[in-house]
């Protein structure tokens, strides 16, 4: 099975009709959207309604803690990224709302997990960014392989029992090898926000009978959402990040 | 675990007779019937209990063997799933197993050379699929008809692969006789580790003594970052002063000084009379204030290995070519040449240029050169050779010349490049003349039939219309 895993879309439609496309194209049986469909971008609306469409036909969408808090306010959040939820709940129709409001914070497809932070209380939206976290995301679950996004820099950890897990950044558009023998935790890129240096778009693309998960980057352009932001007057820095992918 | 005796079978592999095997995995010849030749397993001790590096050595051989080609490795042909039937088959390589070879050394020196021309080129090819070895020795090299073979991927690396050795242990992971200084630190990822290794091999080749011996601890491992071995000619005066250097600059701790890949290695063992030989420091020389002073400015160890060579290797190609005609002296396009050459050079500060310019001969087999007539017109022809290339000011170690009899320039060049594995050929192109395109230019052919990248040099508006003639 083939699955496109989709995560931080961040309300950036270019990103998102990029990654569309190429998704389109590779045909993969499943989508997995992990959630994060809101926040920091300047289109929330056309972003929710899209993957509303994209569940009625089938796909998995998650909870993230964007996503949440456009019901429960941005209590914790960074000045900006307060900001920007704050002006997206003011955008958004009860229908999207409630769309936000009715995703799940964890879906299992066979042997794999997805969650938007960590198996370890999704709702508490720890950071898989290091070994630690990866070695605490395991311990919450018995899943061989949990996905999740959040941070927006890929990132796979191969752990065996007893073991601290390795960490691998796999490259761009490279298939890295998931093992037999181990438990992995997979980060996906960010498809509307990335944070690695690379400002395309990025999803993971996992081959359950290859045993492969490939983080495929779309490029995309990203000044015609720069652009957006800056005429709504979001935050400057939102647009900024997007040209340098930090 | 299944009990493995004669006539068992593994995912439809028929063990036929044991072979001899180290600690880690039990080696069977098998046969499959979808599968003419005749196989090897290797099945990893896996009981219960077994230390986790065999598991995770065993993971990474079979996720680096199965992605390399050619035939410097064996061929690939199946694997178990790890977590059931674990095990790896491959192609029984016929041939001899370079830790014969070592049993007998000191050899001479002509077998060493072929010995380490063969085994460079295949690290070459290896290092050429992002693959560094990592535990290079005589017991994973088999000498066979097409070339070395190389063994044992278990404590290798993928440039784009996850280290899933790398973070197990803080001990170097490697075998202490060959191990690199680099390694000795933890490094996992250059292949000058393995250019390393491969000295070490050569040294006991030539000499029948390993240059570091074999220590069992970290401090004795350490040792060579430190301490040089004698130089290999101590050991046997019989070895000649251009092997040598080509061993100790192998055996440089300092990754930058060692040779910048495999292929530049194997071009010096092909072309002995190309070597600069280095002065060595006698030993001892130092004064008692000169050793006291080096106490204290001991460098870190990380200092003393250097830069990696990874970041050098992707910045430009390690072997340039040049191809000067120089029948009719230097005119503007032998000029031009120079140029382009020097903006390749300078991409890759650790490259070399082999500057080939090609004699014509009538017929084939008019040996030309054998008289004194054919002796001068050589030697007059490696002078301007030598001439033309001075103004590039490279050093001796990086830089050749080679002055080729052949009826055919492009095949001249064609046949050198390959036979050294140069990375890129830079050729001038005269303007085209009605009889050049009747007979076909030498670069024409060459860029046609190049396995490698071909600059081609032309003069912008025929300027070279009356050079050319």
């Amino acid at each position: 099975m083939r699955i496109a895993v989709l995560s931080d879309i961040h309300a950036n439609r270019e990103a998102f009709e990029a990654v569309l496309e190429a998704v389109r194209e590779l045909a993969p049986d499943r989508i997995v959207l992990l959630g994060d469909i809101v926040g920091y971008g300047p289109d929330p609306e056309f972003c929710v309604e899209k993957t509303a469409e994209l569940v009625d036909r089938g796909a998995l969408c998650l909870l993230g803690n964007h996503d949440e808090a456009i019901a429960t306010g941005g209590a914790g959040m960074t000045p900006n990224a307060r900001t920007a939820i704050e002006w997206t709940r003011e955008r958004l129709a009860p229908a999207h709302r409630s769309f936000l409001a009715g995703l799940p914070l964890s879906v299992e497809v066979e042997s794999l997990l997805f969650v938007h932070a960590s198996a370890d209380g999704p709702a508490k939206w720890h950071y898989v960014k290091d070994t630690d976290g990866a070695s605490r995301c395991l311990a919450a679950t018995g899943a061989p392989t949990v996905f999740c996004g959040h941070t927006h820099v890929p990132a796979i950890f191969y752990a065996l029992p007893n073991r601290r897990p390795v960490h691998f950044r796999p490259l761009d558009n490279v298939a890295a090898p998931l093992s037999a023998l181990r438990r992995h935790v997979v980060v996906a890129g960010a498809v509307g926000q990335p944070r690695d240096g690379n400002p395309a778009a990025c999803f993971a693309l996992v081959d359950t009978d290859a045993a492969t998960v490939t983080m495929l980057r779309t490029p995309y352009d990203h000044d015609a959402t720069a652009g957006k932001i800056a005429a709504k007057g979001l935050p400057a820095w939102l647009g900024m990040r997007l040209k340098i992918g930090r | 675990m299944r009990q493995l005796v004669p006539g068992a079978t593994i995912d439809g592999f028929t063990l036929t007779e044991k072979l001899p095997s180290g600690g880690m995995a039990a080696l069977w010849k098998a046969s499959h019937p979808d599968h003419a030749e005749t196989i090897v397993v290797k099945i990893p001790f896996l009981d219960p209990g077994a230390d986790a590096s065999i598991l995770i050595g065993y993971e990474v051989e079979e996720m680096i063997h199965k992605r390399l080609r050619g035939t410097h490795v064996p061929r690939f042909i199946a694997s178990g799933d790890l977590a059931h039937v674990p095990y790896v088959a491959m192609e029984f390589v016929t041939g001899t197993s370079l830790a014969e070879k070592a049993g007998a050394a000191p050899l001479p020196p002509e077998e060493v050379t072929r010995i380490g021309i063969a085994v460079a080129t295949a690290l070459a090819d290896l290092h050429g699929q992002k693959v560094v070895h990592l535990d290079l020795k005589p017991e994973n090299v088999i000498l066979a008809q097409r070339g070395a073979v190389l063994l044992d991927f278990g404590l290798a690396r993928h440039a784009e692969l996850p280290d899933l050795l790398g973070e197990e242990s803080s001990v170097p992971m490697g075998t202490s006789a060959y191990i690199s200084p680099e390694q000795v630190l933890g490094e996992r990822s250059d292949p000058a580790s393995d250019v390393f290794a491969l000295g070490c091999i050569l040294y006991q080749l030539a000499t029948g003594e390993e240059p570091f011996g074999r220590p069992a601890t970290f401090a004795g491992m350490k040792r060579r970052l430190y301490h040089a071995p004698r130089r290999p000619r101590e050991a046997n005066p019989a070895i000649p002063r251009w092997l040598e250097a080509i061993v100790m600059k192998c055996l440089e701790v300092d990754r930058s000084r060692r040779y910048a890949d495999a292929d530049q290695l194997a071009f010096d063992l092909k072309h002995p009379d190309q070597v600069p030989l280095p002065k060595f420091e006698r030993a001892g020389a130092a004064s008692w204030w000169q050793k006291f002073a080096a106490m204290f400015r001991r460098p870190d160890d990380s200092q003393l290995v250097g830069p990696a060579s990874t970041g050098r290797r992707s910045a430009g190609p390690s072997i340039v070519l040049v191809a000067v005609d120089l029948a009719s002296g230097v005119d503007p396009l032998a000029d031009e040449v120079r140029s382009e050459t020097a903006r390749l050079l300078a991409a890759r500060p650790d490259s070399r240029l082999a500057c080939l310019t090609v004699l014509k001969t009538e017929i084939i087999g008019e040996t030309k050169l054998a008289d004194e007539t054919g002796r001068s017109i050589y030697l007059k022809r490696l002078v301007a050779l030598r001439d033309w290339a001075r103004l590039l000011q490279l050093p001796d170690d990086r830089v050749s010349f080679h002055v080729l009899e052949a009826v055919s320039a492009a095949d001249a060049i064609l046949r050198y490049a390959e036979q050294n594995r140069v990375g890129h050929i830079v050729v001038g192109a005269r303007s085209s003349s009605a009889f050049r395109r009747h007979l076909g230019s030498v670069s024409t052919k060459v860029v046609a039939e190049a396995r490698c990248s071909v600059s081609v040099v032309r003069l912008a508006d025929g300027r070279d219309e009356e050079a050319a003639g």
